[in-house]
């Protein structure tokens, strides 16, 4: 490896602009004869809308128009879509209601965007929204997914009898149930994955500009994916033509999946643009993404697993209730399905396994994809299982893992993945050695003399990433192909620019991505520009969610690198009069291997472009571009152990040591794949023990601020012990897996398997709030 | 956050004269730490703000004998590093550096708190606990007096808090269970052993009527400064408060639990030896 | 509308706002400073910490017309020139104490405050404790507090300390 090459813990080149106060966000844009945007939202979780009345707030200082949904009707703007067709296990379509960008019949839950006011100031659209009259007929409201379900449970859409969006499954029911037949010993628990809200600091925004002279649209949007945000918003919404609109996503804080989805925001903020002939900016305060942003999770599982005499499992029933919310947002219906049960199998050779979900609607805030999406509800699903097999076995958590492991490659598993690599002991060995889980009782001895309760618990995860092979997720119903695109321009100087589908809220792509080129050329990071997140800039890209921008993205560019460095060759070898097999590129040289013939590489570059010397027939220019299409799935895995200490008095769990020991295949940057590990893990440990929404009734978010949603602070966590154990995987040329989820898959049950360790009572959920910790040491 | 009209005010006549003309709708605000958020959620509309923050002579600690007299308009940083207040009531000084955090300290001011007082206030378990006399610029009123229920105190309409006055107790300690979402008191719990053998327990955060003196406790200690005299007492249940983050259940049993953590730091005798791992973070209790 | 001056980055600054303006929103939306963020309506998140007088405070919950004739100082004005960073500023990158940057800003500025504060006693539970008001939701703290833990070192026998309290 270079000093700037692959492994080489490169510090960012983005970070400048960001300590500086130089970063460029959707809400620090402003362009010319910009107005703003305030949503009037329904106060109600379900309600019939009989009467809109603006003429008040229309007369309001400042207020340039009010907009209502029939008028977004009537312009065709389409309804919001979810892009994954699942069908259920009789073979029906899932059941899609209709979600108007701006409701104008009913709202389904608190905060649906009803209608939007631009004004001069940001103070004067907030003070007429809150002057449009809206007559609301209020109707009953459900918000529990099980009880959705129920005979007589309020109905929400038309279009789904019963709340029922679809009832699916996977596996293979009959082998499931005869194994069972033969189990020496079944474990049953019932879990709920707590519905959390991502919480990117930055709250979303967007900022819509018409250009009536050029029928042009512009938006600048807090997006993880710009060129689906355009494909969407023109092939199904209408909103602009294709080719009349540019998305930009500038620098975007931080997403978690919150930012893939095209919310009826930034339609409507075009939308409003064209009608009002300003451009009309919005920014959601804290309160509106509570309650709009798209929330995760929300399972209710009731699992069962069955071993054998020698504690081997044999096979495992899991039927989950997914609560999705309102409206099925943008990929939803793929969370609780082909991202969640096809990793049931876990770590673990389990011949048989069958899997039923049913997902249904309730008057909630739409759920999709947060951080795992899927894989951190199968992961607890199959960590609590295990560790509490392992209690009621009366043998050693670790070991009843061991024992089940996954230990050849390729392995078929019975929920369609197919893992192709990894070593499950040797992350398991390397968190148990980091963990000092030998000395364990001895600190639970000396807490215990300290009046507190220590526990450990253990997580080995597995999740997939490098979503994904463009035919096997059309198979499974996916409306796009998830490649990824890139194009590697080398400038006249020399100098190169990489321009990537992937886009960066956080990730660090810019510098990643840079150490590509470094580690090909030897060229220093700094000559390398990657730019993203413009679709007037790059040629297309499906984006960044689900760990997929180094497996993917990154494939793509090392693609347009293998074409870059033999046009480079070509070129290098007709100037040196040597053969191409012979030319070598390093340290930024281009030379005749065993010789003392060489170029510069700016040399070869401007060759390149002033093409007086090209070879006969070759066109001018350095400048390549690729897509790939991923191959498989990418598997990382690893061991993660938590240890606590429970205060027995009040109930609050300390988490005393956290550690994580990955395996994420080939690592660019692991300063960069470190950090991603950290945060992982603050949002699964937020899981675990802090954050979780509650909904009264009447359907109304009770934590819709920080006041009362409980964000993980610096002091609820630990330093982390953080190493990566390395399986290349054998699906892309760099052998990478992805590192951005994984922290917060693998977290949660480790914490859980931890606290209920401590307190001797399984029967937790979560958060493990004190308050909930406390009842069970005392129900216990 | 709706319109409104801001004044600063050179002196206190001034501020109460500006209020008084404003016809009810006018506010006073010091740090504004509590009042510009609920504004900014459009729950309060003062048509008038009334800025004490410049008002001169309005800061201070004066610390005469065992009399310790803070001015209004001084912020919760300027009380925790106080070194004179350190010296005579540090338990006073260690609440002052729980409150909030750093940049809310800064601003905020403890007539500000005591005027509002917020049933997570932390400043009234203290001024309860050692029988305080609040400041304002009509009159003194001792804290029991003053502290009357959620977000209501004896304050007459335009009346300012300019201080609090206090004897400072041979030992006190403050310790606080913080909610994990907004970080204020669930429960904290102001324990002042002061002369004589009396004993002062103010809890705030947990009572559904806001911060109030714990008298069994009080008596208890009184009679033994030792934790284990808490033993037998509970808190009434039904006076606590219960949302989703502590039922009334829990809050009882933590007012117990915090109590006798803050009378062990306040030096009474027994219970646990007050230890932990060495862990990161973490707010014991 | 009310006139208001302050000195802002060392810059004598006058604008016009209503009275219910925040100090964040004069900052951004006269000043065209826009470093300094907003992450919550209910002075949780820190995102926008600024120094008035030299202190740290959050600047969405002041307002603009309170801060006249206050000394203000943002993330724009914290290097001591364009080609230079802050020790802190430095230190943030040097551990990858960020990763969107969106909560930086203020985390650097109430860094900055707590180092000036307690100086080389920072220990790991003080950098903690005193981040309580400051939420980021992409480091999980650790190389944050890192960063800090860093500064704070260095000024041990050293004149680091003047100079990051002096900005």
């Amino acid at each position: 490896m270079g000093v700037e090459g692959i492994g080489a813990s490169v510090l960012r080149k983005e970070d400048r602009r960001f300590i500086t106060g130089r970063g460029r966000y959707v809400d620090d844009m402003t362009v010319p004869g910009m107005k703003y945007a305030a949503f009037v939202r329904s106060p109600h979780a379900h309600a019939r809308i009989k009467g809109i009345d603006a003429a008040a707030a229309k007369a309001m200082p400042g207020v340039i128009d009010v907009l209502e949904g029939s008028q977004l009707k009537a312009d065709g703007i389409g309804n919001l879509i979810c892009g994954w067709a699942v069908n259920s296990k009789d073979g029906s379509p899932m059941k899609m209601g209709a979600w108007p960008a701006l409701a104008f019949e009913t709202v389904r839950h608190v905060g649906q965007a009803v209608a939007v006011v631009v004004a001069d100031t940001k103070a004067q659209a907030r003070d007429a929204a809150e002057a449009v009259e809206i007559d609301y007929e209020v109707l009953p409201a459900v918000v529990e997914g099980p009880a959705a379900l129920q005979d007589g449970a309020p109905q929400l859409h038309p279009e789904a009898p019963g709340n029922l969006v679809f009832d699916w499954e996977i596996g293979d029911a009959k082998a499931t149930e005869e194994a069972f037949g033969r189990a020496a010993h079944v474990t049953k628990l019932d879990i709920v994955n707590n519905r959390l809200v991502p919480n990117p600091m930055e709250p979303r925004a967007a900022l819509g500009v018409y250009d009536p002279a050029e029928e042009h649209y512009t938006v600048w949007t807090t997006s993880q994916n710009p060129h689906v945000a355009r494909l969407v918003m023109s092939a199904f919404y209408n909103v602009a033509p294709e080719h009349k609109l540019r998305v930009i996503a500038p620098d975007v804080g931080g997403g978690f999946g919150s930012k893939i989805y095209i919310y009826p925001e930034e339609i409507v903020c075009l939308w409003a643009s064209r009608k009002t002939g300003v451009p009309v900016k919005w920014t959601s305060d804290r309160t509106e993404a509570f309650l709009t942003d798209a929330h995760g999770r929300d399972h209710t599982t009731h699992v069962e697993a069955a071993f054998d005499a020698d504690n081997k499992i044999i096979g495992m029933k899991v039927d989950t209730v997914a609560n999705l919310g309102a409206y099925m947002s943008l990929f939803s219906s793929a969370t609780p399905t082909y991202l969640y049960a096809t990793l049931l199998s876990g770590q673990y050779d389990i011949p048989a396994i069958y899997a039923n979900v049913k997902a249904v609607y309730t008057n909630t805030v739409p759920v999709d994809a947060y951080r795992g999406a899927g894989r951190p509800e199968a992961t607890y699903v199959v960590e609590r299982t295990m560790e509490t097999a392992a209690r009621e076995l009366g043998v050693s958590p670790a070991e009843l893992r061991r024992k089940n492991f996954i230990r050849s490659f390729p392995h078929q598993t019975p929920v369609i993945m197919c893992y192709d690599a990894g070593d499950f002991e040797a992350s398991l060995d390397a968190g148990m050695k980091a963990a000092d889980v030998s000395g364990f009782e001895g600190r639970r001895a000396e807490a215990q003399s300290r009046g507190k309760l220590r526990g450990l618990g253990m997580s080995c995860y597995i999740e997939a990433c490098g979503i994904a092979p463009s035919k096997a997720v059309g198979s499974l119903g996916a409306g796009v192909g998830l490649w990824e695109s890139a194009e590697v321009r080398v400038n006249p100087v020399g100098t190169i620019e990489i321009l990537t589908g992937s886009h960066s809220h956080g990730q660090g792509h810019e510098t990643t991505f840079a150490q590509l080129v470094s580690e090909r050329f030897g060229l220093p990071v700094d000559n390398v520009q990657v730019i993203h997140g413009d679709t007037d800039k790059v040629q297309f890209g499906m984006g960044t969610y689900g760990s997929r921008s180094g497996a993917v993205g990154m494939s793509a560019i090392v693609k347009a690198l293998d074409k870059v460095e033999a046009k480079a060759k070509k070129i290098a070898a007709h100037l040196l009069e040597a053969a191409e097999g012979d030319i070598v590129i390093e340290n930024g040289e281009v030379k005749v291997a065993g010789t003392d013939r060489k170029l510069g590489w700016h040399e070869v570059a401007l060759n390149a472009y002033t093409g007086h010397k090209l070879p006969d027939g070759m066109e001018p220019g350095l400048k390549e571009g690729a897509f790939y299409d991923p191959q498989n799935f990418t598997f990382p895995a690893g061991c993660y152990i938590c240890e606590v200490e429970v205060d027995p008095d009040t109930g609050k769990t300390e988490i005393v040591q956290f550690v994580a020991a990955d395996d994420f295949g080939r690592v660019i940057n692991p300063l960069i794949v470190h950090g991603q590990v950290h945060g992982g893990l603050a949002q699964g440990i937020g899981q675990a023990l802090l954050e979780g929404t509650r909904y009264d009734e009447s359907g109304q978010l009770i934590t819709a601020s920080y006041m009362d949603y409980a964000m993980p602070r610096a002091w609820d966590l630990p330093m982390f012990t953080v190493s990566t154990t390395e399986t290349l995987s054998p699906s892309n040329p760099l052998g990478m897996k992805g590192c951005g989820e994984a922290g917060a898959i693998g977290s949660p049950p480790a914490v859980i398997n931890a606290i209920t360790d401590a307190i001797g009572n399984n029967d937790l959920t979560m958060p493990a709030t004190p308050e909930k910790v406390w009842r069970a040491i005392h129900a216990a | 956050m709706y319109q409104t009209e801001y004044k600063r005010a050179g002196s206190l006549d001034e501020a109460a004269q500006l209020v008084a003309a404003s016809g009810g709708e006018g506010k006073y605000v010091s740090g504004g730490m509590t009042l510009i958020p609920t504004m900014k959620q459009r729950l309060a509309s003062p048509s008038l703000l009334v800025d004490l923050r410049h008002v001169e002579g309005h800061k201070g600690i004066a610390v005469s004998g065992q009399t310790v007299t803070i001015k209004g308009g001084t912020t919760h940083a300027e009380i925790a590093a106080s070194e004179e207040l350190k010296g005579v009531a540090p338990g006073f000084a260690g609440l002052a550096q729980l409150i909030g955090d750093p940049a809310v300290r800064h601003m905020g001011t403890i007539g500000g708190s005591v005027a509002n007082f917020d049933p997570a206030a932390d400043y009234p378990a203290a001024l309860l606990a050692m029988e305080a006399t609040i400041l304002t610029d009509k009159r003194e009123v001792a804290a029991s007096d003053f502290f009357l229920g959620l977000f209501e105190t004896a304050l007459d309409e335009n009346e300012i808090v300019t201080g609090v006055r206090f004897e400072a107790p041979e030992s006190s300690a403050y310790e606080k269970f913080r909610n994990p979402a907004s970080r204020y008191a669930m429960c904290g719990v102001f324990v002042a052993k002061r002369g004589e053998g009396k004993v002062g327990v103010g809890v705030t955060g947990a009572g559904a009527s806001g911060a109030f003196r714990w008298a069994e406790a009080e008596s208890a200690l009184s009679g033994r400064f030792d934790v284990s005299a808490l033993d037998g007492l509970a808190v009434d249940e039904g006076e606590m408060i219960s949302d989703l983050h502590g039922s009334s259940a829990y809050r009882a049993n933590l007012v117990k639990v915090v109590a006798k953590r803050a009378a062990k730091k306040a030096g009474a005798s027994g219970g646990p030896e007050v230890s932990g791992p060495k862990t990161p973070g973490g707010d014991a209790p | 509308m009310t006139d208001v001056s302050m000195t802002v980055n060392g810059r004598q600054v006058t604008g016009s706002v209503e009275d219910r303006t925040l100090l964040v929103q004069f900052l951004r939306d006269n000043l065209g400073l826009t470093g300094t963020h907003v992450g919550c309506d209910t002075s949780q998140c820190g995102a926008c910490v600024v120094h008035l007088d030299g202190q740290a405070v959050k600047s969405c919950t002041l307002l603009a017309v309170q801060a006249s004739g206050s000394s203000v100082t943002t993330i724009e004005g914290l290097a001591p020139s364009a080609t230079e960073l802050h020790p802190m500023q430095a230190a943030f990158r040097e551990n990858h104490g960020l990763q969107c940057g969106y909560c930086t800003p203020g985390m650097i500025m109430t860094a900055v405050d707590m180092v000036a504060r307690h100086g080389a006693d920072l220990d790991e539970k003080t950098v903690r404790d005193e981040l309580d008001g400051n939420i980021c939701r992409c480091t999980g703290y650790h190389n944050i507090v890192k960063a800090i833990l860093s500064v704070a070192q260095s000024m041990q026998g050293s004149g680091e300390g003047q100079r990051i309290a002096a900005e």
